[in-house]
């Protein structure tokens, strides 16, 4: 006999470890950007905080230091020029004298007094010791060679900064006629430290108001960050548990900018993906109503079909031939319909969760023994047993016996005798627990690898040509779900010496308590 | 041969059900709902009660309460949903036991066998009336008496005692009990058991949540005693 309806799958552990990798993966990408996009906002505030701060900070300083400086050497170069011109001069010098007069107009400096130099030829006379200073350049000689106004110069050296004037001077002029240099030209130099002073001043005032500003510029940046960054962290939060599967998350959306657009967009794909998914359950609901509805409705009927196919069994040997073929086959095809009503109902019950687990200890040989007495599988051709006694296990019994009869059948059906069953208890130093193993192994030809996966699906047809088999074709599909109300695993597999191998793994620490 | 009272309001399966019983040599009288079954048994006088669960106007748990109130007239209830819900509430009521439908009429049989069959009789050497407490067991006469007052007990109450009471301090499991009270060869429903000692510990006990006659051995069983 060829298998032709297997069914089982491996009882898999439902969870996938990698669902909660991915999870785990994403929250970590989501917090990196975070912390990222908010140092970027932050930094980016600062710098344009820094740069404002900066350029006007710049501009007032170079506005205000030119204001303190051409003052000066307005005043400074207008005041020389009046005492140059007040200069009553009698060529050639006296150098004594003139000596004397260049440290009187270096006295009525303005507004600080200054040095006085003279140069006529290659004499050089000075208000000071020294008949020449560092400070006066080529270049203001130059320039005053050509600017009978004079002009005027800024110099740094040895760490000091100076303003240096120079007026060429002049030949009372004629009226109408121009001046003409007398070859004489008086240099003034006068240090510019007050002003410096000032000027330092101003860094320093600008520095002390700018650091200061940027720090409290930190705060709204801080707080402009945390306004754009908490809705992305709502975004995020939802989008998780929609992720999760709780599909009524929404985020409360504030204001019209592009992140409440956002928002709001989520809002209504959630809003979406909520109602098709309540259409797919409902759907999904309505089917398991209806097939559990029909298998209600069907048992009544059934019900006083069942009672009188006796009536119809023991008659038929008084009826004609066709008369008889055709009563036994109704009364043949109408036990087989109670039994698939009867699965379906029983899966029906298994998909509405109203399955209840009612166990007691049982010894569990014992309770293999009776299943397989009960059904009459009693001869060593037929079914082989290894069951070590004093096992003792929290069971449902109805339940266990079901699995049993169903994996024992179905061995019998669809493998060759004898049938092997074998019980056996594992500890497992993993995690410390303890399982029930019971194995039914048959002599068959085995299951075909592509079929393996699906033999616990509900009327799996491994050959779609043939229809139907002894069984109601939920057998397995029961089998796997009173196994798994246990809390247990089944799995089907071919056995190193060919033949199908079914399974069934129960925990002995678990269960509900009813006693 | 038993008289049968069938309660149940759908024609085909009453029907189906009466013709399959009449033919093993029952002596079955239908009716479709409660009210019409009940007005039948001071008529018919029956050994046993068929009782559908599902009925229009008093249901099947309403019919098997009035029943229980006056009379331990075997009950056997006809469940058409086999739902936990419904069996637990029908044994609470005071069913002997239960039939899901469909069923053969040779499982029928079978069960109303099972319930009718006496308890066997005591062996030799052993008094009629035993006294256990103040607990009087009379096993010719199948009788209960607490402190002298005769106990009403239905017959799945009755056989539970008898066979629980003739082996003091002996555990009998669920199973074993379903086996020797109920007869039932398979792994039958250990609820059968539970909630007949419940009903059992009601009539008998002081303070049923604290029972002194039925004791219950977590992870066994019952038993009987010690006192």
């Amino acid at each position: 006999m060829s298998p032709r309806r297997r069914r089982a799958a491996e009882a898999a552990p439902l969870t996938r470890p990698g669902a909660d990798r991915g999870f785990g993966g994403l929250r970590r990408r989501v917090r990196s950007a975070r912390s990222g996009l908010r140092t970027r906002l932050v930094v980016a505030f600062l710098l344009v905080a820094a740069l404002s701060c900066g350029t006007t900070a710049a501009l007032t300083y170079r506005a205000a230091r030119n204001a303190i400086l051409e003052q000066t050497q307005d005043t400074a170069v207008s005041h020389f020029r009046d005492q140059i011109q007040g200069l009553d001069l009698q060529l050639p010098v006296d150098p004594n004298s003139f000596q004397l007069r260049l440290q009187q107009i270096a006295r009525q400096g303005k507004p600080r007094p200054w040095r006085v130099y003279a140069e006529y030829g290659s004499m050089r006379l000075s208000s000071s010791t020294s008949p020449t200073s560092s400070v006066i350049t080529s270049e203001l000689r130059r320039a005053a060679r050509g600017a009978p106004r004079g002009s005027f110069q800024r110099v740094v050296g040895g760490g000091h900064s100076y303003l240096t004037v120079a007026v060429p001077a002049v030949f009372a002029p004629a009226p109408g006629a121009e001046a003409r240099p007398t070859g004489l030209v008086l240099y003034a130099v006068m240090e510019l430290d007050a002003e410096d002073a000032n000027i330092r001043a101003m860094v320093v005032a600008a520095r002390d108001g700018a650091l200061p500003a940027l720090a409290v510029a930190l705060i709204p940046a801080l707080l402009a960050a945390r306004s754009v960054l908490r809705p992305v962290r709502d975004l995020r939060r939802a989008a998780h548990h929609v992720g999760e599967g709780r599909l009524d998350t929404r985020i409360q959306v504030k204001g019209g900018d592009e992140l409440a657009d956002l928002a709001r967009t989520f809002n209504a794909s959630a809003a979406a993906l909520e109602h098709s998914v309540a259409e797919l359950r409902a759907a999904e609901a309505r089917a398991r109503q209806f097939a559990s509805d029909v298998s209600h409705e069907l048992r009544t009927p059934l019900a006083g079909m069942l009672a009188v196919t006796e009536v119809l069994d023991e008659d038929a040997a008084h009826l004609d031939p066709d008369t008889a073929a055709a009563v036994r086959l109704i009364s043949a095809e109408t036990g087989k319909l109670a039994v698939l009503v009867e699965d379906l109902m029983e899966i029906s019950r298994f998909d509405a969760r109203a399955a209840g687990l009612h166990t007691d200890e049982v010894d569990v040989a014992e309770t293999i023994r009776r299943t397989l007495l009960s059904r009459h599988w009693t001869d060593p051709a037929q079914v082989v047993t290894e069951l070590p006694t004093g096992i003792r296990a929290r069971l449902d019994p109805r339940r266990f016996d079901v699995v049993v009869a169903n994996l024992v059948g179905n061995a019998l059906r669809h493998g060759r005798p004898p049938v092997t069953v074998r019980l056996t208890t594992e500890f497992r130093a993993a995690d410390l627990s303890s399982w029930l193993v019971t194995e039914v192994a048959d002599r068959g030809p085995g299951i075909a690898p592509d079929v393996l996966p699906h033999v616990f699906d509900r009327f799996y047809k491994a050959d779609r040509a043939r229809t139907r088999s002894a069984g109601s074709g939920l057998g397995l599909a029961i089998t796997l779900e009173n196994v798994r109300l246990h809390g247990g695993t089944v799995r089907a597999a071919n056995g190193p010496s060919g033949g199908a191998v079914f399974t069934v793994e129960i925990p002995l620490t678990g269960g509900e308590d009813t006693a | 041969m038993p008289r049968v009272l069938l309660i149940e309001d759908d024609p085909s399966v009453r029907e189906g059900v009466e013709l399959g019983l009449r033919r093993r040599g029952h002596e079955v009288r239908g009716a479709a709902t409660g009210e019409a079954g009940l007005a039948l048994l001071g008529e018919f006088r029956p050994d046993l009660l068929l009782l559908d669960l599902m009925l229009p106007g008093m249901n099947g748990v309403q019919v098997c309460r009035r029943v229980r109130e006056d009379s331990q007239l075997p009950i056997i209830m006809l469940t058409a949903r086999g739902d936990d819900f419904d069996v637990v509430v029908g044994l609470e009521a005071g069913a002997d036991d239960y039939i899901v439908k469909p069923a053969r009429t040779e499982v029928i049989e079978a069960r109303i066998r099972a319930v009718l069959r006496r308890i066997e009789e005591p062996g030799a050497g052993r008094p009629a009336v035993e006294f256990h407490g103040e607990l009087a067991i009379d096993r010719t006469g199948l009788a209960v008496a607490k402190s002298g007052v005769r106990v009403a007990l239905a017959p799945s109450e009755l056989k539970l005692l008898l066979h629980l009471s003739a082996a003091p301090e002996q555990v009998f499991s669920r199973q074993q009990l379903l086996e020797h009270v109920w007869e039932h060869s398979y792994h039958g429903d250990a609820r059968l058991v539970d909630a007949c000692v419940r009903r059992l510990r009601n009539k008998i006990e002081d303070v049923p949540g604290t029972p002194r006659y039925i004791q219950t051995l977590r992870g066994f069983g019952y038993r009987f005693g010690p006192l």
